[in-house]
């Protein structure tokens, strides 16, 4: 690796971090607010400021951190401790390889938008979500409660079967793209293809027909692999534990399952996990499926090309630099939004409903998909020799 | 890689197995004892990412993923009878599971 | 800083090895020591250039194998049973960990005999393509055989571990 500087990334890896995850306890409330058609949480100000409510999640901080910490008798101390921060840290390392831009060439630096752009950035998320298992998992154990066992049990049940399905149902793009590199994804997702070009394969039309070559469809993840999308968010919110796969949380089954022992900061050590995966959820599937950081039918090298004689190259660079991030952030939202959307809307699942959706369907599902898939990918390749 | 050798990884793989050896042997807890198990193929495993890398070749890698899928049945398997034989017994000891000795 | 992360990983893995056995309050300690081990171990396939064996090992074997150890103990509601009977008394202890410190000198003294220096391997050793490409080309036959193999073992681990329906 040249020169690269990884402070940018690093820097937008901070700000959207920090930035995000109180103001997703924000998002919630008014979100839900609007859905429900009332209000939502509006009374906290700050000398007299009321900043639409987003001076709550500040007082649900102060309240969380001023709150005693109660450790049950008989509970195993050092897990009843370090269970908030094994479900946190994998949520807030899993943006290591987001990719927030391509690579950029500005004053003689090699900026890179990743902060880690391994070889095989995906299988890293995977690994790193199986170990955030522990942190739910060990936190009824630890509190010595009935009802944290029972949550402990169905959580660890439900987020190892849908690893599995996780897994397989990305396998599909894996074989189209051909690198688990989020960041080379990126880049693949900025070529297009001509919708009507099996016309011209086939003969059908004549080989110099103009307005074939003005249709083109951007190769996203999702039109290439509409339906794994879907599958792939379903087992990615599973995984979250939000609803409706909340189950395990079972707010009026079994009194906040697994978290029943825990109280100020470190149920919010949980809260704040699984907001934070909502980011990464989002931003994963953004930068897979949706494009990355490119704006439809607009690759970033004719861009930067096309701005070079304008503006000169640095300037050009950093105004792609600039627009890739604003991209990646709205689509992030956009995403953000719509788990929101999901959640407030759908009740909760039975535990047995969440079990057969991910043993018996999406699994058979995802291994129909990679099927298909080999099956397109061939018939491509021959017709277009 | 400056001072460290395949020899220290050999070294690294052969404490580990030594350990979980004496844990099969030294443990009477059901559960603790395949956890030993464990412990021994994960040695093995060692063994052979390493003599892999010495060699250049990477053959000793895809016997050391093959040894995973292994490992990973038998821990299924391992805990269903674990789990039967817990519910009929009502015990982990494995001293009070020795009816076929003579 | 490789030996330095070499010596941090092997002391993480022997020192939890040593967690997983010696402990005697409950199994889940053991089990914990496990997952260190076994995080430790992927460190050390990742400072060897496996990097698809020492993700698989986090995905696989730290994220799934002890899960189900846990969950096993869990489901058994196995508290405070770690040492039974006969493994507190201290004069098996000393026997075993004699037996296995010279079972360890007497092998460490046979692999000291060959140490080469290593190879240079070029950057696609040990990645998803090169291993992929290998299973599925060269070993297909052993992949299709660990698939029957995990079938097996699914339906024997179903069926063991249902409860009797009268």
């Amino acid at each position: 690796m040249a020169t690269s500087t990884v402070f940018v990334a690093i820097f937008l890896f901070a700000l959207v971090l920090l930035a995000f995850a109180p103001v997703m306890t924000w998002v919630e409330r008014k979100q839900s607010a609007l859905m429900q058609d009332r209000i939502g949480a509006n009374r906290a100000s700050i000398l007299g400021f009321k900043a639409l409510g987003l001076i709550h999640p500040l007082a649900d901080v102060i309240k969380m951190i001023t709150k005693e910490d109660t450790v049950p008798t008989g509970a195993h101390r050092l897990l009843h401790f370090i269970s908030p921060f094994i479900a946190v840290v994998p949520a807030i390392i899993s943006f290591a390889v987001i990719p927030y831009g391509g690579v950029y060439e500005m004053w003689g630096a090699h900026v890179s938008l990743t902060v880690a752009d391994l070889d095989y950035g995906v299988l890293y998320v995977f690994a790193v979500g199986s170990i955030a298992t522990y942190g739910s998992m060990l936190a009824g154990w630890a509190g010595n409660n009935n009802f944290g066992m029972l949550g402990s049990i169905r959580v660890s049940a439900q987020m190892i079967s849908y690893e599995v399905a996780l897994g397989i149902t990305v396998v599909g793009l894996f074989m189209i793209f051909g690198t688990l590199k989020l960041s080379d994804m990126g880049v693949l997702q900025q070529e297009t293809f001509r919708l009507f070009g099996f016309l011209e394969h086939f003969g059908w039309v004549a080989p110099d027909t103009k307005w074939i070559d003005w249709i083109t469809i951007p190769m996203w993840g999702i039109v290439l692999q509409p339906l794994p999308f879907f599958m792939f968010l379903t087992a990615l919110m599973a995984e979250n534990k939000r609803a409706p796969f909340d189950t395990p949380e079972g707010e009026s089954e079994i009194v906040a399952g697994y978290f029943i022992e825990y109280s100020g900061m470190k149920f919010g050590l949980y809260m704040m996990g699984e907001w934070i995966e909502v980011v990464v959820i989002a931003a994963l599937l953004t930068a897979m499926f949706l494009g990355g950081w490119s704006i439809p039918w607009l690759r970033e090298a004719d861009m930067i090309s096309g701005l070079t004689p304008i503006l000169g190259e640095n300037m050009a660079n950093l105004a792609a630099m600039l627009l890739a991030v604003h991209v990646f952030l709205i689509k992030v939202i956009v995403l953000i939004f719509f788990q929101m959307l999901i959640r407030w809307s759908m009740p909760r699942f039975r535990y047995d409903q969440v079990m057969n959706l991910g043993w018996k369907i999406l699994l058979p599902l995802s291994l129909a998909n990679i099927v298909i898939t080999a099956l397109g990918i061939l018939i491509v390749q021959e017709v277009t020799h | 890689m400056g001072d460290v050798s395949g020899f220290h990884f050999q070294v690294v793989a052969a404490l580990i197995f030594m350990i979980g050896a004496l844990g099969v042997l030294v443990r009477r807890n059901i559960i603790v004892m395949f956890m030993s198990i464990e412990l021994m193929l994960n040695a093995a495993n060692l063994s052979l990412v390493s003599f892999s890398r010495e060699i250049g070749n990477d053959q000793g890698q895809i016997f050391a993923f093959l040894v995973m899928v292994v490992a990973a049945v038998e821990v299924a398997v391992g805990l269903a009878i674990i789990i039967s034989l817990v519910r009929n017994r009502d015990t982990v000891n494995i001293e009070d599971t020795s009816q076929m000795k003579w | 800083m490789r030996t330095a992360l070499f010596w941090v990983f092997s002391a993480a893995a022997v020192l939890s090895a040593l967690g997983v056995i010696g402990n005697v309050r409950t199994p889940i300690n053991s089990a914990l020591s496990l997952v260190v081990s076994m995080l430790a171990l992927a460190g050390l396939y990742v400072l060897l250039e496996a990097q698809f064996v020492g993700l698989i090992q986090v995905m696989v074997y730290a994220g799934a194998i002890v899960v189900l150890f846990l969950f096993v103990i869990m489901l058994l509601n196995l508290r405070g049973s770690g040492a039974i009977g006969a493994e507190t008394q201290p004069i098996m202890k000393a026997i075993g960990a004699l037996v296995a410190g010279g079972a360890t000198l007497w092998l460490v003294r046979t692999l000291a005999a060959g140490r080469a220096p290593w190879p240079d391997v070029d950057d696609g050793f040990g990645t998803t393509r090169a291993i992929g490409e290998a299973l599925y080309t060269d070993y297909v036959l052993s992949v299709q055989v660990a698939g029957v193999l995990l079938l097996a073992g699914i339906v024997a681990a179903v069926v063991l571990a249902k409860k009797k329906i009268d």
